[in-house]
Order: C-alpha cells, then structure tokens, then sequence
C-alpha cells in the first residue's frame, strides 16, 4: 500500500436544530476545509442532526494541558458568592 | 463481541496498594467513574489495550459492511434498497468515529488501516460468513446487530471519554438497524413457504455464529479482569451472551421460527434459557483467518484502498495548489 501522507485531521461543530451554540460532535480526516465540510455533512448529519457545520483543522486548535486543571479552575471553587442562591432573599420579596 | 479476544498487556489485576502513585490516582478515579480523556496520564497497559480494542470495533464496522453490500443491487423493492443503503451508510459513519476515538490514543488512521490490511489486526469473526439470501439481510441486522447492541449499551459508560462519547452516537443509531432486520424477518416469515423456509435458513446459519461474536467464555481470563477493572470491558462474555439468548429466544417465537439448538429450554430455577455452546473450534478457525470469506473480505478491503489511492493523492494535490495559489475553500 502506498506511503502517502496522511489526509489532515479536522475537528467538526454542529449547531443543532433549537437555536443552540455550535458543539464539538467529533472529527474527520479531509484533504481541505471544503471537503472537510462535505465530509462532516455526510458522518455527522445524516439524521437532522444540524443546521449549521463548522471544520477547524485540529492542529490549529490550543487546547489547555490537564495539569493546569488546578491552577486555571479551582479559584472558582472559593467564590461562591458568584452563584445568586449565595445571597438569602426573604420569602415576601418573592421571586427575584 | 466487535472486539474479541482483546488480549491486555497485564497479568492480572495489580491491588491498589502495589501501584505507584500515578496509578494509582489513574485507578481511583475509575473506580469513582471519572472519565478519562486524551492528553490525561494513563498507563502504557490501559492505552495500548484500549488502541487494540477500538481499532478492533472500527475495523468489525468497515468490513461489516461488505455482507450486506453484497446484497444493496438485488434487494426486492426500492424502499428495502434505500433502507440498506443508508444502514451500510452509517457502518461507515460507526468506523469512522471509532477510528477518531481510538486516533485520540496517539495511533493514526492511516496505521490503524495498515494493520488491518495487513492482517495484523482482526475484525470480528461474524463478518467472515457469507449472506447467501435476502433473508441474510434480516438475520444479520435483527441478530448481529442485537449482538452488538448487547455489548455497544453498557460500553456507553466506558471510562474513555472518547471511546465512550463515540457509542453513545453509535447506540443511537443502532437500534434502527436491528429493527429494519427484525421487519424483515416478519416479512419473510408471514410470507409465502419458500419465504418462511429462507427466513429459517438465514436463523439457522446465524444462530451459532451470532453467539460466537460475544467470544469464549473469559470468566477465568486475566485479560477480562484487568479491562473490566480499568472499565473498558463492562461484562463478562457469558454474561451479555446469556443476555442475548433470552431477550432473542421470545422473538425468534413471534416469528415462528425455531432456533437451531434442541438443549436450548427454558429453566424456571435460574429464570433464564439453558442453551448449546457454539463450536468453538470453529471460531477459532474462523479468527484465525480460515473461515469462509476471511480471504474475500481482506482482498475487498484491500483492493478499496488501493483503488483509493488516486483519489486521496488528488486531493491533497489540489488542497496544496489552492494553497500556494492562496485560495482559500468558501
């Protein structure tokens, strides 16, 4: 079998049906970005899945390292007071 | 099952106590269900098995389209051939996500094929039987797919996330397959008697081979132990093959058709059917490349690919001339 490069891997977002952010579904291996985008119409759409793709080749993605997990999440935890059931609202103010 | 027989690196289950700490923080957060994803440490051991076992799947869904392919051009009416179609259409679609999933490992698509091309990898052995009749089309899709299906929904919860996030895709599309199989069948047995003896031919050659697809049993195997411990394997061979037997068994009776296996009873001690083994040497031989169409199915693969070549060379020969000539795709 032939040595040829490797199709280049793309990573694919499909924004569904109810109005909702484009979300990763999975990848795909395709020559361009517009075969990468009939390639993603065929193995990720096939049952209405989307109204909209998006392909980014995935060697263009940065993606943070697990180890920063701590460092980059965890402040988070200690600001609980961003949550609004922080704050104790009395029951005759009603809803707010 | 899809992957049969995936041997692990390991030699049984190493006690939480006697891993160094890096395994043993990979360990707990599997027993406390945490999912494990791609650029996470995990053991030399958990990736290469997990490498063998996915590869395996995608591989057991390219060539499992080549059966019923086979039969795309002759099915009886437009409607079953537009339903075919898009059935064999998604076993592409499940390889292609598996081959992502296992691709996350460090492995490449393009190696994983070779592999397969070169018969250093296996696919499972049910695809190696050939579809004699369109019967074949709904034994195939009402019991291998409901084979698979029995393995592909507890897999779900697998501790690789994308492993796991893969079968969720794959689960969700499965079940039409099997029905468009079980239809069939009905159709077949409720028809005239050259149609019913077909319908019980197809079940009577995929019977035993369907029961074969769950692998030996390995409730004494250290390869399952240590998949099942890193979860990566949910059940034991016996377990989802018994499963199997009794969710098939009340439909095979619906259909009027009779399984093959004159031990298979019903037990009211254990609440479950008591029933034959396959013949085990006779999957070991299918395995071990000489089943009836293992030779076929490998020389269509590889004639696919090399007939490919042109094609994908095209492609990115022309990806790269829009590049140096700045055209970006709209």
């Amino acid at each position: 079998m032939s040595n040829a490069p490797e199709l280049p891997l793309w990573e694919v977002f499909i924004r569904g049906q109810h109005g909702l952010s484009h979300r990763h579904v999975g990848s795909l291996h395709a020559a361009d970005a517009e075969a990468a985008l009939k390639n993603a119409r065929d193995v990720y759409t096939r049952r209405n899945e989307g109204v909209s793709i998006w392909v980014v080749e995935a060697a263009q993605i940065t993606a943070s390292a697990p180890g920063d997990k701590g460092p980059l999440f965890e402040p988070a935890n200690s600001k609980v007071y961003r949550h609004p059931t922080f704050f104790d609202i009395p029951d005759e103010i009603g809803s707010m | 099952m899809y992957a049969q027989m995936v041997k692990s690196t390991g030699h049984g289950v190493k006690p939480l106590d006697e891993m160094d700490p890096q395994e043993r923080a990979f360990q707990e957060r599997i027993d406390a269900g945490d999912k494990i994803e791609p650029k996470d440490w995990m053991p030399d051991g958990y990736r290469k098995n997990l490498i063998r076992q996915i590869g395996q799947h995608a591989h057991s869904e390219i060539v499992g389209q080549l059966p019923e392919g086979n039969w795309i051009t002759r099915a009886p009416t437009l409607e079953r051939k537009a339903i075919l179609l898009a059935k064999v259409q998604d076993e592409a679609g499940h390889g292609l996500y598996l081959y992502c999933a296992a691709e996350t490992l460090g492995v490449s698509r393009d190696e994983l094929t070779r592999m397969l091309l070169d018969g250093k990898m296996k696919y499972s052995s049910i695809f190696n039987y050939p579809t004699l009749t369109w019967a074949d089309m709904g034994a195939v899709g009402w019991l291998v797919d409901g084979a698979a299906i029995m393995n592909q929904v507890p897999l779900q919860r697998t501790s690789y996330g994308p492993y796991a996030r893969a079968m969720v895709r794959i689960c969700k599309e499965e079940s039409f397959h099997q029905r468009q199989g079980f239809d069939i069948m009905m159709k077949m047995a409720n028809g005239t008697d050259a149609q019913k003896k077909m319908a019980q031919d197809a079940l009577n050659r995929f019977w035993f081979p369907s029961l074969m697809m769950f692998g030996p049993s390995d409730k004494d195997s250290v390869h399952s132990a240590q998949s099942m411990a890193w979860r990566i394997k949910m059940n034991t061979n016996d377990e989802l093959r018994q499963k199997f037997v009794d969710q098939t068994v009340p439909q095979a009776e619906y259909l009027g058709l009779t399984v093959p296996d004159p031990d298979l009873r019903w037990n009211d001690e254990t609440g479950q059917y008591d029933f034959s083994e396959p013949n085990w040497d006779e999957f070991f031989d299918v395995i071990s490349g000489n089943g009836p169409c293992n030779t076929e199915r490998l020389n269509t693969r590889k004639q696919a690919w090399d007939d490919g070549a042109w094609v994908r060379d095209g492609m990115l020969a022309h990806a790269a001339k829009r590049k140096s000539q700045g055209i970006a795709a709209q």
